[in-house]
């Protein structure tokens, strides 16, 4: 196990220079560079070309290049071109908020997933069985920024149960330590923004989890039916088991393996679905950032925002195999 | 089993009607989907419009007959570049095997391992905001698909006794290519391609809801729902039915496909995936 995880993780840093590299060149192949794109209406052609040699875009790129891979290796990303806020500091700002929903909508995709799968094959009733089908296909076509907007127009707009955008209200007082913001209020015991932080969350978590739940039940669905129909399940049921006992201990065990594989890709989807769902809730997340980035062309933002989400989702791959290893003992005396 | 036979032909009329609509949009639109007419702004859905009025006063129904147009020209033309782009890369791995398989197949790995609207994102990121840029990272984050279940085909028909009996005849590897493997690879292909489908068009409304594709203002299904969302509270209708559409749209691919499926792959047609 320990030898597997090193070797795992001395292929991080590969990657990451991999993704980080090909980043850097894909921006720079395309014409047009943040200065000229952001501020042409208001310099003249000698200010642009001081600005340039300020950001050292007026440098070869292969000097260029060398000079972000020492920043780099010493984990400085560098300044953000439109603000001029180190990278660093802004994914301390902006990770925490989007690792909370990514939390939370893999929570509700599992559980309203998964609970939906294994009751459309444990309780045998067509009507279950059908309902569940059709919901999931309808979850995989609903578009997930409009289930958002339709969220907020009836759960805030109409009954003013939610806000409609936003982290936390705007006057709640509150100490940041982690910037982890359950973590935080909860350490130090302010009640009344954790409430309004929860509220703030649901939706978006709901939207994102709503949505990729169709995923989940479909694939549980399909994995628990091809489970029951093994040997050892007639064993099980032969040996007088109860019925719960024979869908939770034997099934659910067996049928977990496509499941938790499923939701280490469904990660990645949920990065994707936050940076939508971010920005239809105002969410101040690595989403919004990384797409307010990408429209202005802001070449650190994007490198940064997109080694960051190279780096999360390696690390979910990683986790998925060591659950998997936990799950199943076959693998875990194997030597892969 | 009628019942889902049933389901898939419901869908694909349904589809069709949204295609037949979008191409013949300027003739069947009753309004200009962009003439303004302030006076008669927020106006709420009536029998003179059927969907009401937004922010300018532009009849939302129009806007929607129009709007599928962007999304649904991205879509078409991702999927069907994706699956050319795939199928070339997947029979000639498959076909050639060797350094060049391992290669292409590794490469294709590292792309898939990334989820497509991730990867869509990422390289519009990289490309510049646009349609266009649109269309090739959809059908760029789409390729790999195509080209590892093209391998995987090719793989098994290359040893089909009629490949051999065609190769000791003499045939030309580009002869049992194009006769032999092209045509039995084609129905995974096409029930994959309808699966891609309804994936590029929650897509590329995704990403023209997220300003990365079309123009503000363009009528537009992703765009509307974007620029409606400033309306929840004067007008709700106007993110309401361009959304509606993208949900009835991709649902009667993804039932088609299925339909497509069963038909095509019987094997499947038991579990009821």
């Amino acid at each position: 196990m320990f030898a597997y995880l090193l070797k795992r993780l001395i292929w991080l840093p590969v990657v990451l220079w991999a993704v980080s590299s090909l980043t850097f060149l894909a921006l720079r192949i395309v014409p047009g560079n943040p200065i000229q794109t952001v501020r042409n209406q208001v310099m003249d052609k000698s200010q642009l070309a001081q600005v340039e040699a300020v950001w050292g875009l007026n440098r070869p790129i292969s000097e260029q290049y060398l000079n972000f891979l020492s920043e780099l290796v010493r984990g400085d990303l560098g300044l953000a071109m439109s603000s001029g806020v180190p990278i660093r500091r802004m994914i301390y700002e902006r990770m925490p908020p989007t690792i909370e929903l990514a939390i939370v909508s893999l929570i509700l995709s599992t559980g309203i997933g998964v609970l939906s799968g294994v009751a459309s094959v444990a309780i045998r009733n067509r009507a279950i069985d059908y309902s569940v089908r059709t919901a999931s296909i309808l979850g995989l076509s609903l578009p997930l920024f409009w289930v958002g907007i339709m969220l907020i127009i009836i759960f805030s707009v109409n009954l003013r149960w939610t806000p409609t955008s936003g982290r936390i209200g705007a006057g709640v007082a509150y100490e940041v330590i982690t910037n982890f913001m359950f973590y935080d209020l909860v350490a130090t015991g302010n009640w009344e923004a954790l409430g309004s932080f929860l509220r703030h969350l649901v939706l978006p978590g709901v939207t994102i989890g709503l949505t990729s739940a169709g995923f989940v039940a479909r694939l549980t669905r399909s994995a628990m039916l091809e489970v029951m129909n093994s040997d050892y399940i007639r064993t099980a049921r032969a040996k007088g088991l109860f019925e719960r006992s024979v869908i939770w201990k034997h099934a659910m065990r067996n049928a977990m393996l496509p499941i938790i594989t499923l939701q280490g890709l469904q990660f990645g989807a949920i990065l994707g679905g936050a940076v939508i769902t971010e920005r239809v809730f105002a969410y101040p997340g690595m989403g919004t950032w990384l797409l307010d980035g990408i429209l202005e062309r802001d070449y650190s933002v994007v490198q940064g925002g997109i080694i960051f989400v190279a780096l999360a989702y390696v690390l979910m791959n990683l986790l998925v195999d060591i659950l998997y290893r936990v799950i199943d003992p076959r693998l875990r005396y194997s030597n892969s | 089993m009628w019942r889902r036979y049933d389901i898939a032909l419901v869908g694909s009329s349904v589809f069709g009607f949204v295609l037949l609509v979008t191409i013949l949009a300027s003739v069947v639109a009753p309004y200009d989907p962009m003439a303004r007419n302030i006076k008669n702004r927020f106006a709420p859905p009536s029998p003179e419009y059927a969907f009401g009025t937004d922010q300018l006063g532009r009849d939302v129904l129009s806007r929607v007959i129009h709007g599928g147009r962007p999304i649904l020209g991205a879509s078409f033309t991702a999927v069907v570049c994706a699956l050319a782009a795939g199928t070339i890369i997947g029979v000639s791995a498959g076909y050639l095997g060797g350094w060049l398989d391992t290669v292409l197949m590794r490469l294709m790995d590292v792309m898939l391992s990334f989820p497509s609207i991730l990867l869509a994102i990422l390289i519009v990121a990289t490309l510049g905001v646009g349609l266009l840029n649109v269309t090739v990272a959809i059908g760029f984050s789409m390729a790999p698909v195509f080209a590892r279940l093209a391998r995987s085909i090719v793989i098994t028909l290359v040893y089909e006794e009629y490949v051999a009996a065609a190769r000791s005849l003499g045939a030309s590897d580009r002869h049992i290519v194009w006769k032999h493997i092209l045509p039995n690879m084609m129905p995974p292909i096409i029930v994959q391609a309808s699966a891609m489908l309804a994936v590029a068009i929650g897509a590329a409304s995704a990403l023209n809801f997220i300003g990365l594709g079309v123009e503000p203002g363009t009528p537009d299904w992703g765009m509307m729902v974007a620029e409606g969302q400033r309306l929840i509270f004067d007008a709700p209708h106007v993110p309401l039915f361009p959304g509606l559409v993208i949900t009835v749209t991709v649902l009667s691919v993804n039932y088609m496909g299925d339909g497509l499926r069963d038909h095509l792959d019987p094997k499947l047609r038991r579990q009821g995936v």
